[in-house]
Protein backbone atom coordinates (compact mmCIF):
# COMPACT_ATOMS: atom_id res chain seq x y z
CA UNK A 1 0.00 0.00 0.00
CA UNK A 2 2.83 2.33 0.89
CA UNK A 3 4.50 1.68 -2.44
CA UNK A 4 1.28 2.46 -4.31
CA UNK A 5 1.06 5.90 -2.75
CA UNK A 6 4.74 6.62 -3.11
CA UNK A 7 4.98 5.66 -6.75
CA UNK A 8 3.51 8.82 -8.33
CA UNK A 9 5.75 10.98 -6.14
CA UNK A 10 8.81 8.94 -7.00
CA UNK A 11 7.95 9.13 -10.67
CA UNK A 12 7.53 12.89 -10.43
CA UNK A 13 10.83 13.31 -8.61
CA UNK A 14 12.53 11.09 -11.14
CA UNK A 15 11.12 13.07 -14.07
CA UNK A 16 12.02 16.41 -12.50
CA UNK A 17 15.54 15.26 -11.88
CA UNK A 18 16.26 13.73 -15.25
CA UNK A 19 13.92 15.25 -17.84
CA UNK A 20 15.66 17.50 -20.35
CA UNK A 21 14.70 21.08 -19.62
CA UNK A 22 13.56 23.31 -22.47
CA UNK A 23 16.73 24.07 -24.32
CA UNK A 24 15.89 27.46 -25.86
CA UNK A 25 18.00 30.18 -24.24
CA UNK A 26 20.37 27.61 -22.82
CA UNK A 27 24.12 28.07 -23.19
CA UNK A 28 26.10 25.25 -24.81
CA UNK A 29 29.77 24.68 -25.62
CA UNK A 30 31.26 23.53 -28.90
CA UNK A 31 32.77 20.10 -28.17
CA UNK A 32 34.35 19.41 -31.56
CA UNK A 33 37.58 20.81 -32.95
CA UNK A 34 35.82 22.68 -35.77
CA UNK A 35 32.07 23.23 -35.58
CA UNK A 36 30.38 24.25 -38.82
CA UNK A 37 27.38 26.54 -38.56
CA UNK A 38 24.84 26.12 -41.37
CA UNK A 39 22.07 28.21 -42.89
CA UNK A 40 19.54 25.36 -42.66
CA UNK A 41 19.22 22.40 -40.24
CA UNK A 42 20.89 19.78 -42.44
CA UNK A 43 24.37 18.94 -43.68
CA UNK A 44 23.60 20.19 -47.18
CA UNK A 45 22.90 23.67 -45.76
CA UNK A 46 25.36 26.39 -46.72
CA UNK A 47 28.12 26.84 -44.15
CA UNK A 48 27.74 30.37 -42.78
CA UNK A 49 30.32 30.22 -40.03
CA UNK A 50 32.67 28.07 -38.01
CA UNK A 51 32.98 27.79 -34.25
CA UNK A 52 36.06 26.69 -32.35
CA UNK A 53 36.39 24.10 -29.59
CA UNK A 54 35.14 25.51 -26.30
CA UNK A 55 33.19 28.42 -27.86
CA UNK A 56 29.98 29.24 -25.97
CA UNK A 57 26.75 29.60 -27.91
CA UNK A 58 23.18 30.37 -26.96
CA UNK A 59 20.50 27.98 -28.17
CA UNK A 60 17.74 29.92 -29.92
CA UNK A 61 15.70 27.04 -31.29
CA UNK A 62 15.88 23.24 -31.53
CA UNK A 63 14.62 21.03 -34.31
CA UNK A 64 15.10 17.23 -34.48
CA UNK A 65 18.72 16.94 -33.49
CA UNK A 66 19.68 20.41 -34.73
CA UNK A 67 20.07 23.62 -32.76
CA UNK A 68 19.90 27.16 -34.04
CA UNK A 69 22.61 28.90 -32.11
CA UNK A 70 24.03 32.34 -31.88
CA UNK A 71 26.45 34.31 -29.80
CA UNK A 72 24.62 35.32 -26.60
CA UNK A 73 22.29 38.30 -27.02
CA UNK A 74 22.00 38.16 -30.82
CA UNK A 75 18.93 36.88 -32.61
CA UNK A 76 20.46 35.69 -35.90
CA UNK A 77 22.80 32.71 -35.86
CA UNK A 78 22.87 29.41 -37.65
CA UNK A 79 22.30 25.68 -37.25
CA UNK A 80 24.63 23.20 -35.62
CA UNK A 81 23.99 19.51 -35.06
CA UNK A 82 23.48 18.84 -31.37
CA UNK A 83 26.24 16.22 -31.35
CA UNK A 84 28.74 19.07 -31.85
CA UNK A 85 27.52 20.75 -28.66
CA UNK A 86 27.78 19.97 -24.97
CA UNK A 87 25.82 21.28 -22.03
CA UNK A 88 29.06 21.25 -20.05
CA UNK A 89 31.19 24.36 -19.85
CA UNK A 90 34.45 23.51 -21.54
CA UNK A 91 37.34 25.18 -19.80
CA UNK A 92 40.24 25.67 -22.18
CA UNK A 93 42.88 26.51 -19.62
CA UNK A 94 41.76 25.20 -16.28
CA UNK A 95 43.18 27.55 -13.69
CA UNK A 96 42.09 27.15 -10.11
CA UNK A 97 39.54 29.96 -10.52
CA UNK A 98 37.83 28.31 -13.49
CA UNK A 99 37.63 25.04 -11.67
CA UNK A 100 36.10 26.66 -8.60
CA UNK A 101 33.66 28.79 -10.57
CA UNK A 102 32.47 25.77 -12.46
CA UNK A 103 32.25 23.79 -9.26
CA UNK A 104 29.47 25.99 -7.97
CA UNK A 105 27.89 26.84 -11.32
CA UNK A 106 27.39 23.50 -13.01
CA UNK A 107 29.11 20.88 -15.04
CA UNK A 108 32.56 21.32 -16.38
CA UNK A 109 34.80 19.68 -18.95
CA UNK A 110 38.52 20.30 -18.89
CA UNK A 111 39.86 20.88 -22.40
CA UNK A 112 43.35 19.70 -23.20
CA UNK A 113 43.49 17.70 -19.97
CA UNK A 114 43.70 13.97 -19.39
CA UNK A 115 44.49 12.04 -22.55
CA UNK A 116 45.90 14.82 -24.72
CA UNK A 117 48.59 15.62 -27.29
CA UNK A 118 51.33 15.41 -24.61
CA UNK A 119 50.19 11.95 -23.57
CA UNK A 120 50.04 10.87 -27.22
CA UNK A 121 53.61 12.15 -27.78
CA UNK A 122 54.79 10.16 -24.75
CA UNK A 123 52.92 7.07 -26.01
CA UNK A 124 54.55 7.49 -29.46
CA UNK A 125 57.98 7.70 -27.88
CA UNK A 126 57.33 4.42 -26.07
CA UNK A 127 55.90 2.71 -29.18
CA UNK A 128 58.16 3.72 -32.02
CA UNK A 129 56.96 0.85 -34.21
CA UNK A 130 53.59 2.59 -34.64
CA UNK A 131 53.26 4.78 -37.73
CA UNK A 132 51.00 7.73 -36.90
CA UNK A 133 51.51 9.25 -40.37
CA UNK A 134 48.87 6.78 -41.66
CA UNK A 135 46.40 8.25 -39.16
CA UNK A 136 47.45 11.84 -39.96
CA UNK A 137 46.86 11.24 -43.68
CA UNK A 138 43.54 9.56 -42.96
CA UNK A 139 42.36 12.56 -40.94
CA UNK A 140 43.68 15.12 -43.42
CA UNK A 141 41.45 13.82 -46.22
CA UNK A 142 38.26 15.86 -46.27
CA UNK A 143 35.22 15.09 -48.37
CA UNK A 144 33.60 18.28 -49.70
CA UNK A 145 29.89 18.54 -48.94
CA UNK A 146 28.99 19.17 -52.61
CA UNK A 147 30.57 15.83 -53.52
CA UNK A 148 28.43 14.11 -50.89
CA UNK A 149 25.33 15.87 -52.26
CA UNK A 150 26.12 14.70 -55.80
CA UNK A 151 26.88 11.17 -54.57
CA UNK A 152 23.49 10.97 -52.87
CA UNK A 153 21.62 12.41 -55.87
CA UNK A 154 23.25 10.13 -58.44
CA UNK A 155 22.70 7.10 -56.23
CA UNK A 156 18.99 7.85 -55.85
CA UNK A 157 19.52 8.50 -52.13
CA UNK A 158 18.49 11.16 -49.63
CA UNK A 159 20.53 13.20 -47.18
CA UNK A 160 19.79 11.42 -43.93
CA UNK A 161 21.26 14.01 -41.61
CA UNK A 162 18.67 16.76 -41.67
CA UNK A 163 15.80 17.74 -39.45
CA UNK A 164 13.01 15.46 -40.52
CA UNK B 1 5.34 -14.72 -3.94
CA UNK B 2 4.59 -12.18 -6.61
CA UNK B 3 5.01 -8.50 -5.97
CA UNK B 4 2.61 -6.01 -7.47
CA UNK B 5 3.89 -4.20 -10.56
CA UNK B 6 3.65 -0.86 -8.73
CA UNK B 7 5.93 -2.06 -5.95
CA UNK B 8 8.44 -3.44 -8.40
CA UNK B 9 8.48 -0.20 -10.37
CA UNK B 10 8.97 1.83 -7.19
CA UNK B 11 11.83 -0.42 -6.14
CA UNK B 12 13.44 -0.08 -9.54
CA UNK B 13 13.18 3.70 -9.40
CA UNK B 14 14.70 3.77 -5.96
CA UNK B 15 17.49 1.45 -7.05
CA UNK B 16 18.20 3.65 -10.06
CA UNK B 17 18.31 6.80 -7.94
CA UNK B 18 20.60 5.11 -5.42
CA UNK B 19 22.90 3.79 -8.12
CA UNK B 20 23.28 7.28 -9.56
CA UNK B 21 23.91 8.82 -6.15
CA UNK B 22 26.46 6.14 -5.22
CA UNK B 23 28.27 6.51 -8.54
CA UNK B 24 28.95 10.20 -7.93
CA UNK B 25 29.94 9.60 -4.31
CA UNK B 26 32.48 7.00 -5.39
CA UNK B 27 34.07 9.45 -7.80
CA UNK B 28 34.18 12.14 -5.14
CA UNK B 29 35.95 9.69 -2.89
CA UNK B 30 38.54 8.95 -5.54
CA UNK B 31 39.25 12.65 -6.02
CA UNK B 32 39.70 13.10 -2.27
CA UNK B 33 42.14 10.21 -2.12
CA UNK B 34 44.05 11.61 -5.11
CA UNK B 35 44.20 15.00 -3.43
CA UNK B 36 45.46 13.74 -0.10
CA UNK B 37 48.11 11.61 -1.79
CA UNK B 38 49.31 14.59 -3.82
CA UNK B 39 49.33 16.78 -0.72
CA UNK B 40 51.27 14.28 1.37
CA UNK B 41 53.85 13.94 -1.39
CA UNK B 42 54.33 17.70 -1.36
CA UNK B 43 53.09 18.10 -4.92
CA UNK B 44 50.44 20.63 -3.91
CA UNK B 45 50.06 23.05 -1.05
CA UNK B 46 47.38 22.75 1.63
CA UNK B 47 45.50 25.66 0.04
CA UNK B 48 45.56 23.97 -3.32
CA UNK B 49 44.40 20.74 -1.75
CA UNK B 50 41.48 22.58 -0.15
CA UNK B 51 40.54 24.21 -3.41
CA UNK B 52 40.58 20.83 -5.10
CA UNK B 53 38.40 19.32 -2.40
CA UNK B 54 35.94 22.21 -2.80
CA UNK B 55 35.73 21.63 -6.53
CA UNK B 56 35.83 17.87 -6.30
CA UNK B 57 32.21 17.50 -7.28
CA UNK B 58 32.72 19.31 -10.56
CA UNK B 59 35.99 17.55 -11.26
CA UNK B 60 34.47 14.17 -10.60
CA UNK B 61 31.71 14.96 -13.04
CA UNK B 62 34.16 16.32 -15.59
CA UNK B 63 36.16 13.11 -15.58
CA UNK B 64 33.23 10.75 -15.22
CA UNK B 65 33.32 10.15 -18.93
CA UNK B 66 36.14 10.77 -21.31
CA UNK B 67 35.49 13.96 -23.24
CA UNK B 68 35.17 13.78 -27.05
CA UNK B 69 38.65 15.32 -27.13
CA UNK B 70 40.12 12.50 -25.04
CA UNK B 71 38.16 9.99 -27.08
CA UNK B 72 39.84 11.49 -30.15
CA UNK B 73 43.33 10.86 -28.80
CA UNK B 74 42.43 7.33 -27.72
CA UNK B 75 41.03 6.67 -31.21
CA UNK B 76 44.16 7.91 -32.95
CA UNK B 77 46.39 5.53 -31.02
CA UNK B 78 44.03 2.57 -31.40
CA UNK B 79 43.97 3.39 -35.13
CA UNK B 80 47.77 3.42 -35.27
CA UNK B 81 47.86 -0.05 -33.68
CA UNK B 82 45.35 -1.39 -36.22
CA UNK B 83 47.05 0.24 -39.23
CA UNK B 84 50.36 -1.17 -38.03
CA UNK B 85 48.99 -4.67 -37.73
CA UNK B 86 47.13 -4.76 -41.04
CA UNK B 87 48.77 -2.18 -43.36
CA UNK B 88 46.68 0.30 -45.33
CA UNK B 89 45.50 -0.54 -48.85
CA UNK B 90 47.06 2.14 -51.01
CA UNK B 91 44.43 2.67 -53.67
CA UNK B 92 42.97 6.16 -53.89
CA UNK B 93 39.99 5.16 -55.99
CA UNK B 94 38.88 2.59 -53.42
CA UNK B 95 39.58 4.79 -50.38
CA UNK B 96 37.89 7.85 -51.91
CA UNK B 97 34.75 5.84 -52.63
CA UNK B 98 34.68 4.39 -49.12
CA UNK B 99 35.11 7.86 -47.61
CA UNK B 100 32.37 9.39 -49.73
CA UNK B 101 29.94 6.61 -48.86
CA UNK B 102 31.03 6.61 -45.23
CA UNK B 103 30.55 10.36 -44.80
CA UNK B 104 27.07 10.21 -46.32
CA UNK B 105 26.16 7.50 -43.79
CA UNK B 106 27.85 9.14 -40.78
CA UNK B 107 25.86 12.33 -41.39
CA UNK B 108 22.68 10.27 -41.07
CA UNK B 109 23.71 8.75 -37.74
CA UNK B 110 22.59 10.05 -34.35
CA UNK B 111 26.14 11.27 -33.77
CA UNK B 112 27.29 12.88 -37.00
CA UNK B 113 29.79 15.17 -35.28
CA UNK B 114 32.78 13.86 -33.37
CA UNK B 115 35.82 15.83 -32.19
CA UNK B 116 37.91 15.04 -35.28
CA UNK B 117 35.20 13.71 -37.61
CA UNK B 118 34.75 10.33 -39.33
CA UNK B 119 37.51 8.98 -41.58
CA UNK B 120 37.68 5.67 -43.43
CA UNK B 121 40.55 3.49 -44.62
CA UNK B 122 40.68 0.14 -46.42
CA UNK B 123 43.14 -2.42 -45.02
CA UNK B 124 45.25 -4.58 -47.31
CA UNK B 125 44.11 -7.88 -45.84
CA UNK B 126 42.23 -10.96 -47.02
CA UNK B 127 40.72 -11.35 -43.55
CA UNK B 128 37.03 -10.56 -43.25
CA UNK B 129 37.29 -7.73 -40.79
CA UNK B 130 36.29 -4.17 -39.90
CA UNK B 131 37.12 -1.92 -36.96
CA UNK B 132 35.82 1.33 -35.53
CA UNK B 133 37.98 3.28 -33.11
CA UNK B 134 36.54 5.76 -30.60
CA UNK B 135 35.88 9.12 -32.23
CA UNK B 136 35.33 7.85 -35.76
CA UNK B 137 38.36 6.27 -37.46
CA UNK B 138 36.92 3.31 -39.35
CA UNK B 139 38.87 0.50 -41.04
CA UNK B 140 37.52 -2.16 -43.38
CA UNK B 141 39.51 -4.99 -44.95
CA UNK B 142 39.63 -5.91 -48.65
CA UNK B 143 38.38 -9.35 -47.61
CA UNK B 144 35.29 -7.76 -46.09
CA UNK B 145 34.64 -5.64 -49.19
CA UNK B 146 34.81 -8.79 -51.33
CA UNK B 147 31.78 -10.12 -49.43
CA UNK B 148 29.76 -7.16 -50.75
CA UNK B 149 27.74 -7.59 -53.93
CA UNK B 150 26.69 -3.96 -54.20
CA UNK B 151 26.84 -0.49 -52.68
CA UNK B 152 24.01 -1.27 -50.27
CA UNK B 153 26.06 -4.10 -48.78
CA UNK B 154 29.14 -1.88 -48.35
CA UNK B 155 26.87 0.72 -46.77
CA UNK B 156 25.63 -1.93 -44.33
CA UNK B 157 29.19 -2.78 -43.24
CA UNK B 158 30.15 0.88 -42.76
CA UNK B 159 26.86 1.73 -41.02
CA UNK B 160 27.51 -1.05 -38.47
CA UNK B 161 30.94 0.42 -37.70
CA UNK B 162 29.56 3.99 -37.52
CA UNK B 163 26.99 2.65 -35.06
CA UNK B 164 29.80 1.42 -32.77
CA UNK B 165 31.22 4.97 -32.79
CA UNK B 166 27.81 6.55 -32.23
CA UNK B 167 27.12 4.24 -29.29
CA UNK B 168 30.61 4.78 -27.84
CA UNK B 169 31.23 1.04 -27.60
CA UNK B 170 35.01 1.38 -27.98
CA UNK B 171 35.48 3.75 -25.08
CA UNK B 172 33.22 1.59 -22.91
CA UNK B 173 35.60 -1.33 -23.29
CA UNK B 174 38.19 0.59 -21.28
CA UNK B 175 38.30 -0.96 -17.84
CA UNK B 176 36.77 1.08 -15.03
CA UNK B 177 40.05 1.00 -13.08
CA UNK B 178 41.75 3.08 -15.82
CA UNK B 179 39.11 5.77 -15.47
CA UNK B 180 39.74 5.84 -11.74
CA UNK B 181 43.49 6.14 -12.33
CA UNK B 182 43.01 8.91 -14.89
CA UNK B 183 40.73 10.72 -12.46
CA UNK B 184 43.34 10.65 -9.73
CA UNK B 185 45.77 12.46 -12.02
CA UNK B 186 43.07 14.87 -13.19
CA UNK B 187 42.16 15.78 -9.63
CA UNK B 188 45.71 16.99 -9.10
CA UNK B 189 45.99 18.47 -12.57
CA UNK B 190 42.92 20.65 -12.14
CA UNK B 191 44.83 23.26 -10.17
CA UNK B 192 48.43 22.47 -10.91
CA UNK B 193 50.66 22.37 -13.94
CA UNK B 194 51.48 18.97 -15.23
CA UNK B 195 54.67 17.41 -13.88
CA UNK B 196 56.84 14.68 -15.38
CA UNK B 197 55.48 12.13 -12.92
CA UNK B 198 51.82 12.86 -13.74
CA UNK B 199 52.53 12.63 -17.47
CA UNK B 200 54.23 9.28 -17.02
CA UNK B 201 51.35 7.98 -14.86
CA UNK B 202 48.75 9.17 -17.31
CA UNK B 203 50.63 7.72 -20.29
CA UNK B 204 50.70 4.35 -18.52
CA UNK B 205 46.92 4.56 -18.03
CA UNK B 206 46.56 5.65 -21.66
CA UNK B 207 48.65 2.71 -22.87
CA UNK B 208 46.54 0.30 -20.80
CA UNK B 209 43.34 1.84 -22.17
CA UNK B 210 44.59 1.42 -25.76
CA UNK B 211 45.35 -2.19 -24.85
CA UNK B 212 41.82 -2.74 -23.49
CA UNK B 213 40.27 -1.47 -26.72
CA UNK B 214 42.57 -3.16 -29.22
CA UNK B 215 42.24 -6.53 -27.50
CA UNK B 216 38.45 -6.10 -27.59
CA UNK B 217 38.47 -5.14 -31.27
CA UNK B 218 41.03 -7.68 -32.46
CA UNK B 219 40.69 -10.64 -30.09
CA UNK B 220 37.69 -10.74 -27.81
CA UNK B 221 34.94 -8.84 -29.58
CA UNK B 222 32.15 -6.82 -28.02
CA UNK B 223 29.28 -8.33 -26.09
CA UNK B 224 26.37 -9.78 -27.99
CA UNK B 225 24.24 -6.90 -26.70
CA UNK B 226 26.59 -4.29 -28.18
CA UNK B 227 26.56 -6.06 -31.57
CA UNK B 228 22.76 -6.23 -31.48
CA UNK B 229 22.61 -2.50 -30.71
CA UNK B 230 25.04 -1.72 -33.51
CA UNK B 231 23.05 -3.79 -36.03
CA UNK B 232 19.82 -2.04 -35.02
CA UNK B 233 21.42 1.42 -35.33
CA UNK B 234 22.98 0.40 -38.67
CA UNK B 235 19.65 -0.52 -40.28
CA UNK B 236 18.24 2.80 -39.02
CA UNK B 237 21.08 4.70 -40.71
CA UNK B 238 20.60 2.71 -43.94
CA UNK B 239 16.88 3.49 -43.97
CA UNK B 240 17.44 7.20 -43.37
CA UNK B 241 19.73 7.49 -46.41
CA UNK B 242 17.53 5.32 -48.62
CA UNK B 243 19.60 2.14 -48.78
CA UNK B 244 17.90 -1.22 -48.42
CA UNK B 245 18.04 -2.00 -44.67
CA UNK B 246 17.82 -5.70 -45.58
CA UNK B 247 21.26 -5.33 -47.15
CA UNK B 248 22.82 -5.98 -43.74
CA UNK B 249 21.24 -9.43 -43.47
CA UNK B 250 22.05 -10.19 -47.11
CA UNK B 251 25.65 -9.19 -46.51
CA UNK B 252 25.83 -11.33 -43.35
CA UNK B 253 24.50 -14.32 -45.30
CA UNK B 254 27.32 -13.94 -47.82
CA UNK B 255 29.82 -13.44 -45.00
CA UNK B 256 28.55 -16.61 -43.33
CA UNK B 257 29.42 -18.58 -46.48
CA UNK B 258 32.94 -17.19 -46.54
CA UNK B 259 33.94 -17.12 -42.86
CA UNK B 260 36.14 -20.05 -41.92
CA UNK B 261 35.38 -21.70 -38.58
CA UNK B 262 38.13 -20.88 -36.12
CA UNK B 263 39.26 -17.90 -38.22
CA UNK B 264 40.92 -14.98 -36.48
CA UNK B 265 38.61 -12.36 -38.01
CA UNK B 266 34.87 -11.72 -37.65
CA UNK B 267 34.48 -15.44 -36.97
CA UNK B 268 36.28 -14.82 -33.69
CA UNK B 269 35.02 -11.41 -32.63
CA UNK B 270 31.36 -11.41 -33.70
CA UNK B 271 28.28 -13.50 -33.00
CA UNK B 272 27.57 -15.89 -35.88
CA UNK B 273 26.02 -14.28 -38.98
CA UNK B 274 23.01 -16.60 -38.61
CA UNK B 275 22.25 -15.39 -35.08
CA UNK B 276 22.67 -11.76 -36.13
CA UNK B 277 20.34 -12.27 -39.10
CA UNK B 278 17.77 -13.76 -36.72
CA UNK B 279 18.03 -10.75 -34.39
CA UNK B 280 17.74 -8.32 -37.31
CA UNK B 281 14.68 -10.13 -38.67
CA UNK B 282 12.92 -9.43 -35.37
CA UNK B 283 13.11 -5.71 -36.23
CA UNK B 284 10.53 -6.23 -39.00
CA UNK B 285 12.32 -4.27 -41.71
CA UNK B 286 10.71 -3.04 -44.89
CA UNK B 287 12.50 -2.66 -48.19
CA UNK B 288 13.58 0.70 -49.64
CA UNK B 289 10.87 3.03 -50.90
CA UNK B 290 12.38 3.25 -54.37
CA UNK B 291 14.54 0.83 -56.37
CA UNK B 292 18.25 1.56 -56.74
CA UNK B 293 19.13 3.36 -59.98
CA UNK B 294 21.66 1.58 -62.25
CA UNK B 295 24.18 4.36 -61.50
CA UNK B 296 24.55 3.09 -57.93
CA UNK B 297 25.63 -0.39 -58.98
CA UNK B 298 27.80 1.03 -61.79
CA UNK B 299 29.86 3.20 -59.46
CA UNK B 300 30.21 0.36 -56.97
CA UNK B 301 31.63 -1.89 -59.72
CA UNK B 302 33.91 0.87 -60.97
CA UNK B 303 35.34 1.59 -57.53
CA UNK B 304 35.46 -1.87 -55.95
CA UNK B 305 35.41 -4.23 -58.95
CA UNK B 306 39.07 -5.03 -58.51
CA UNK B 307 39.32 -5.02 -54.73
Amino acid sequence: MKARIALPFLLLAFLLAFAAPGSAGKMMSVQVRKGDVRATPNFLGKIVGTMAYGDRVEVLETRQGWMRVGPAGRSAGGWMHSSALSAKRIVLSAGAKDVQAAASGGELALAGKGFNADVEAEFKARNRNLDFSVIDRMQAAEVPQDKIALFLKEGGLAAGGGAR
Amino acid sequence: MRSRPGTTAARLLLAAALAIACGCAALDEVAKVGTSVAESQGKISKEQAQSITRSTGALAKAAEDFTPEQEYYVGRSVGAVIANRYRPYRNDQVNDYINLLGQALAQASDRPETFGGYHFLVLDSDEINAFATPGGLIFVSRGMLRCCDGEDAVAAVLAHEIAHVQLRHGIQSIEQSRKTEALKVLAVEGTKTFGRKELADLTKTFEDSIGDITSTLINNGYSRAFEREADAAAVEILSRVGYDPNALSAMLREMGKRLKPGGLDFAKTHPSPASRIEEISSLGLRGPSSPAPPARQARFRKALGGV
